[in-house]
């Protein structure tokens, strides 16, 4: 570090990272804890992972999690790489201003509001239409879709605009046509930042508990539905493992997805 | 026929995401207006909607007594307006006061570092919020880890209350928000010129002027971005005063949450989320507006 940067704002830089890092690793410590109190060690056991498997509440909603979080983060990505293209790409287009709304509005809109205002939509679409008949993973599912495909153009958008474009254009100008030369140039080139877009749509959907609360059904309940509560139940050692082992795949992910991108940067 | 294909593509990149927008972003909202300002009733739904298209054609009777109700009862409903809009603004204030010094420290060091410091940074803002907030209560609790360890330590005989204060909403939040505050601020001040600060230091400056005349004026569009960031969503947040908070600590979310679920009153749960809206506006609007003056 800089010789320059005074004492006390190295100290407060590292208070600050404490406070990010301290909850984290103290639960996940915990986690290995043998005693049924959460803040008192008794010494080392993997017993609390070993019973997560046995937990068939929490299985299934794994099971709800991983099926809502893979279908949406396609849906999103999907849409997400529409709405970029139609930014950067189409100059001028009627319903432009009313697609930036859109897709910027659901990136502040708090997420209870959000959740109502859905959930809400379900209901009077099923009085007036049948569809959808009742609440459950599909409900979800549009839901997460709808605020990942916001990100998701976020996210592929920089990269398209900062892409080289003369590449495309010799592409053009060599007799390639519009969708071919999207698949075979384009694509590939933005590539890195369709992958970050799908982890960060798929996190999204995994983390997110209060939107799901408002649109699911019975039988529906996602990972962290029931991992609320079960918290507002009190603290537990089981619920340490469970939120250890999400918060390392969801590491792992993230690793993943900013070494691609990372790679894909330093290749340039 | 080529031209014609390319032009249907062109519709379609354009209308298929505007057309699921349309009908699960801006329809839900303009549903939730309409509940809004309809009749409370014990059915299924709860509600007599105010605008319907029903077998004797299409009938529209908006009432304003959801309205009038928040207004009325303004101790249950307008305290927890200002509540929330209190806790996030000190919320904003307490990140910055963390972020600032992280920020710079990322921009002032090497190359290398700087990478691992924002993978550090970025790390947990992928993480659930939940899981963290989990976290943060084994630390708070009572019989948490902080208590357990000023009790051994002997500093305090009884356990500190620390739990359901704001105390412990503010600490969420900061744990929550603070990387949403550090990016900007960092984007900005790793722009700044060194050199500046070398001359201003030649020339005799303190470390505290060269911050207040230099340093600070520069990293502004960065601060305004970042508090924008963490003051908006902490404004509506539900999870963190749900487990955190008691009473005391009641904000909007948490009050649409109860309002619905609870109380089944969805046209006041529709009600306050409109006003919770509203207040998120406001902020956005302004920072547009001096954008836009920044420009002209």
């Amino acid at each position: 570090m800089h010789s320059n940067v005074p004492f006390m704002v190295k100290l407060l830089a590292i208070a600050g990272f404490g406070i990010l890092y301290i909850p984290v690793v103290m639960m996940m410590i915990y986690s290995f804890n043998r005693g049924k109190l959460v803040s008192v060690w008794a010494g080392f056991s993997t017993k609390w992972y070993k019973e997560l498997w046995s937990d068939d509440v929490l299985l299934t909603a794994l099971h709800n999690s991983l099926i809502i979080g893979f279908s949406s983060a396609t849906i999103s990505t999907i849409l997400g790489l529409l709405i970029a293209i139609a930014f950067v790409r189409f100059s001028d287009f009627g319903g432009r201003l009313f697609l930036s709304l859109f897709a910027s509005a659901p990136l502040v809109m708090p997420e209870a509001v959000t959740g109502l205002s859905m959930l809400l939509l379900f209901i009077a679409m099923e009085a007036s239409f049948g569809w959808p008949s009742g609440r459950g993973v599909d409900t979800i599912m549009i839901a997460h879709a709808t605020f990942g495909m916001c990100f998701a153009a976020v996210v592929i958008q920089t990269r398209l605009r900062n892409m080289d474009k003369t590449l495309e254009e010799a592409a053009r100008d060599l007799g390639g046509r519009q969708p071919f030369v999207f698949l075979s140039i384009t694509f590939p080139l933005i590539l890195p930042s369709v992958i970050a877009a799908w982890l960060l749509s798929f996190t999204l959907s995994f983390d997110d508990v209060v939107i799901a609360s408002f649109v699911s059904g019975p039988g529906s309940s996602t990972l962290p539905i029931v991992i609320f509560s079960k918290i507002r139940l009190g603290v537990s050692p089981e619920i340490n493992a469970i939120a250890t082992l999400m918060i390392l795949v969801i590491s792992v992910l993230v690793m993943i997805g900013g070494f691609m991108v990372l790679r894909r940067d330093s290749e340039k | 026929m080529y031209s014609f294909l390319q032009k249907f593509g062109r519709l379609l990149v354009i209308w298929l995401p505007l057309g699921w927008l349309c009908i699960f972003f801006m329809l839900p909202l303009v549903e939730m207006v309409n509940v809004s300002m309809s009749e409370a009733r014990r059915a299924v739904p709860p509600y007599n909607p105010a605008f319907q298209i029903g077998r004797d054609g299409i009938s529209f009777q908006p009432v304003v007594d959801n309205y009038l109700l928040i207004y009325e009862y303004w101790e249950d409903y307008l305290w927890p307006a200002v509540n929330s809009v209190k806790l996030a603004f000190f919320s904003t204030l307490y990140c910055l006061l963390f972020a600032y010094p992280i920020a710079w420290c990322i921009a002032r060091s090497n190359k290398s570092l700087q990478h691992i410091l924002l993978v550090l940074v970025l790390m947990p803002f992928w993480t659930s919020s939940l899981l963290r907030m989990y976290a943060l209560i084994g630390l708070l609790n009572p019989n948490g880890i902080i208590n357990n360890f000023l009790i051994w330590a002997g500093i305090t005989v009884t356990p500190i209350q620390m739990m359901q204060t704001d105390f412990s909403i503010y600490s969420g939040m900061i744990l929550t928000y603070l990387p949403l505050m550090i990016l900007p601020l960092y984007a900005s001040l790793v722009r700044l010129d060194n050199s500046m600060l070398e001359a201003a230091a030649d020339l005799g400056a303190k470390n505290w002027d060269i911050f207040a005349t230099i340093i600070l004026p520069l990293s502004v569009p960065g601060l305004i971005a970042g508090c924008l960031l963490v003051f908006i969503p902490a404004v509506g947040e539900f999870v963190i005063p749900a487990l955190l908070g008691g009473p005391e600590q009641l904000m909007l979310g948490k009050v649409i949450w109860t309002e619905f679920f609870r109380n089944r009153d969805w046209p006041v749960a529709a009600s306050i989320a409109i006003i919770l809206i509203a207040i998120i506006i406001l902020p956005i609007v302004y920072a547009r507006y001096q954008d836009k003056e920044g420009i002209s």
